[in-house]
């Protein structure tokens, strides 16, 4: 007997719908559509290209670590903020999500006034020690940092927030350390969290401009990644802002692509 | 001869949990109440995972709470294990690394082999390599009861084990559980709302109404004066399955 | 609405007399123009500008101005993409060849001329003197991005110097370099005279020999596109009268 389908939806929902997948796809395909592909192999080889590129890529990998190392851990005070009376626990909230509402170059302003030379933080560094941040391949990867890393905090807290935590009591009746419980139930099972987390603050961090060209400035192999090249470039030689940003578009979905397989797989071997 | 001595005090929302009782070893107490009376309280008590207000558990001289004298084992140091009525088996890991996971937590060299050893006397070994979510409920029972029992505990707990099983399936898990259950040397605790598993498994029965103890004794001393309108109803619904 | 007219001609003249200006504002009476026009304008004319369109809606009250200041060469880009622009002022020849090649504009005319000048924090912690100190490996240098105007007059100044200097950021624009040089962020960068003289006592200037060496030339012209040519025509011309340019020499540019 033929059955509705459960999940057929009103056709009036297409309209909007349409719309919204337009405004999503139609600008990517107008970038497909002007490239010069003719010049492209020409343009992606120069090593300004190549430079930049490789920057970005080192730099979201090394933010990402950073992230998680320092991320996950705060997700798991997020979560158990349930606990605590109401005012602490929204401030944690609104602390963590302060970077995500934030315009990026509001970002990039604050970590001068912190890590500048003249910052709260950096000016003693630089006194005592001689060390300065801006300008330097670290402090893009602080100013990524500071945008990208909220995606993960908030990621990884959801999927702790939605686990069964009875699982964990289940590991500690068997003869498991706390420790144990961490590394053997609990991680394994927020691992689709953490690796969604990682995944949006990679590509965030690939993408980031704002923060970055406000604290870390703009040279060439140091400080100059993707976005930046791109937006210089396009005020020179729009085919080749193009040709940039085909390569982040590329780039991204690469890691989307490739990510999203390896995680599936491992949790299924 | 080492004794399970438990007596305890445990705030509830509605009302305490008083309750106090002892078991020899080699023993199975069936505890038993209405829902809500306070069981599962017992049962975290006992595994550690739920705070006792006042009291001491004992087992033998091994001491895993004591209120006065300031103690609490970790759950990972109590040696009690639960038979969960949700089984509670992780779901990443597959049926041998579910059993074997007591014994690797406590770092025996000879983990596999030995929850190998488990699966093969419930008849479960087949089982080995699938992962929980592939396994029906009498089946993920008994691997939650292998998974229990392969980490050696001193005492065992099973809260309402097959509360959760079709009808059908029920008898036959109690049987077998009833078979091992007689293999086991530490003392078993069976936390149940049905008779019929008292009937099956257990050598005394306590029946805890509203956080307190209403009588105590084998099956046989209740049918014979129920002290409770309760008692008299749950064993009215005796071979009801 | 004749009398409201009226009332702030009276008051456009009873201003004129009552503060001390650098020149007179043409008379209240031609206020036939109406409407708004948009200005991209390069980022050095950020102050001055603000103060002619001052004097200019004085002279035209129902005209609005809106501004977009930023590098010349990101305005002249989204001129040629598109954006509805009324008139452009850039800060080179380069920049605004851009927006005529695409038929956008014609008959540009320079209106100002602009050297580059060393700018150093207040308190000057590199101690820089002169623009051969900024090879020195230790100080932080910024320099705009050759791409805009700024540091192609700064690429000039240094091929005619023949020094070698390393900056550590090539900014987007020059307010950029110039707010890390009020940060402290930066020992030194390059800037305009004219950033210099608008930023007051936040920065120090010094000024170089071979400054001349690059002068930038600023065209402004009257998009073709304009939708209220008429108004545009007028600020365009009100920046090439004798009073307007006396204004902007006021902010420290050369004559063109």
């Amino acid at each position: 007997m033929p059955r509705r389908s459960t999940t057929s939806i009103a056709p009036a929902l297409w309209i909007p719908a349409g719309i919204a997948l337009g405004l999503l796809v139609l600008p990517l395909a107008g970038l497909l559509i002007r490239a010069p592909w003719a010049q492209l192999p020409e343009l992606l080889s120069r090593p300004t290209v190549l430079q930049a590129l490789g920057l970005s890529l080192g730099t979201a990998g090394l933010t990402t670590v950073l992230s998680l190392l320092l991320g996950v851990p705060l997700a798991f005070v997020l979560a158990s903020s349930v606990d605590w009376p109401a005012v602490p626990r929204r401030l944690m909230r609104a602390l963590v999500t302060v970077p995500l509402v934030l315009p990026p170059v509001v970002g990039g302003v604050a970590l001068l006034l912190l890590l500048g030379r003249r910052g709260l933080i950096g000016q003693p560094l630089d006194d005592w020690f001689g060390i300065t941040i801006p300008f330097t391949t670290a402090a893009v990867v602080i100013a990524q940092t500071f945008v990208a890393m909220p995606f993960l905090v908030l990621s990884v807290e959801g999927a702790l927030r939605a686990s069964d935590r009875r699982f964990e009591i289940a590991a500690g009746t068997l003869g498991a350390s706390r420790f144990t419980i961490f590394r053997r139930v609990t991680l394994p099972l927020i691992a689709p969290g953490i690796g969604a987390g990682a995944l949006l603050c990679f590509t965030r961090a690939l993408g980031e401009f704002g923060a970055t060209i406000t604290f870390a400035g703009s040279f060439p192999g140091v400080t100059q990644t993707l976005p930046i090249a791109t937006y210089l470039e396009l005020q020179r030689d729009p085919d080749a802002a193009i040709a940039l940003s085909l390569v982040l578009i590329v780039v991204s979905i690469v890691v989307l692509v490739s990510l999203r397989d390896r995680w599936t797989a491992g949790l299924r071997s | 001869m080492t004794r399970l001595v438990a007596d305890v005090r445990v705030a509830r929302g509605s009302f305490d949990l008083d309750v106090a009782f002892s078991l020899a070893e080699g023993r199975t107490l069936a505890i038993v109440g209405p829902n809500g009376a306070g069981k599962s309280s017992l049962v975290g008590a006992l595994a550690g995972f739920v705070e006792v207000g006042k009291g001491r558990i004992l087992v033998g001289d091994r001491v895993l709470t004591d209120t006065a004298a300031g103690v609490d084992l970790p759950m990972d140091k109590r040696r009690v294990g639960v038979v969960f009525q949700d089984h509670l088996l992780f779901p990443h890991l597959t049926v041998l690394q579910n059993v074997a996971f007591g014994p690797r937590s406590v770092g025996r060299d000879d983990a596999v082999a030995h929850a190998a050893a488990w699966l093969d006397r419930l008849g479960i070994a087949s089982l080995a390599a699938q992962r929980p979510r592939e396994l029906s409920g009498g089946q993920a029972q008994r691997v939650a009861l292998a998974r229990t029992l392969a980490a050696e505990p001193s005492v065992l707990v099973l809260d309402e084990p097959f509360a959760s099983l079709d009808v059908e399936v029920r008898a036959d898990v109690r049987a077998e559980v009833a078979l091992h259950l007689g293999g086991f040397t530490g003392h078993t605790v069976l936390v149940s709302h049905d008779i019929d598993d008292v009937a099956a498994l257990a050598d005394e029965v306590l029946v805890v109404e509203s956080g307190r103890v209403s009588q105590r004794g084998t099956l046989a001393e209740l049918e014979a004066t129920p002290a409770t309108a309760y008692i008299r109803r749950l064993l009215r619904g005796r071979g009801e399955a | 609405m004749k009398r409201a007219l009226a009332l702030v001609a009276i008051l456009a003249l009873a201003g004129c007399a009552a503060t001390p200006e650098p020149a007179p504002a043409p008379a209240a009476s031609e206020d036939t123009l109406s409407g708004s026009i948009t200005v991209f304008a390069a980022a050095s004319l950020t102050e001055s500008f603000d103060q002619l369109k001052t004097e200019f809606v004085k002279a035209h009250p129902n005209v609005a101005i809106i501004f977009n200041f930023g590098g010349s060469s990101a305005l002249a880009e989204q001129i040629v993409q598109g954006a509805p622009v009324d008139v452009f002022a850039a800060a080179s020849p380069a920049t605004m060849a851009t927006v005529v090649d695409a038929s956008l504009a014609s008959d540009p005319t320079d209106f100002v001329s602009n050297t580059l000048e060393l700018a150093v924090p207040t308190d000057n912690p590199g101690g820089v003197k002169t623009l051969a100190d900024l090879e020195n490996p230790d100080l932080k240098v910024a320099f705009c991005a050759a791409e805009v105007p700024c540091g192609a007059a700064t690429d000039a100044v240094l091929e005619a110097t023949g020094l070698k200097i390393t900056p550590d950021t090539y900014e987007q624009d020059v307010k950029a370099v110039l707010t890390k040089v009020e940060l402290g962020e930066v020992d030194a960068g390059l800037v305009y005279k004219t950033d210099v003289l608008a930023a007051d006592d936040a920065v120090l200037g010094i000024e170089f020999a071979e400054a001349s060496e690059a002068v930038n030339l600023y065209p402004i012209a009257t998009l073709t596109d304009s939708q209220n040519a008429e108004a545009a025509d007028a600020f365009v011309a009100w920046v090439l009268s004798p009073e307007g340019q006396a204004l902007l020499q006021t902010w420290g540019f050369g004559a063109p």
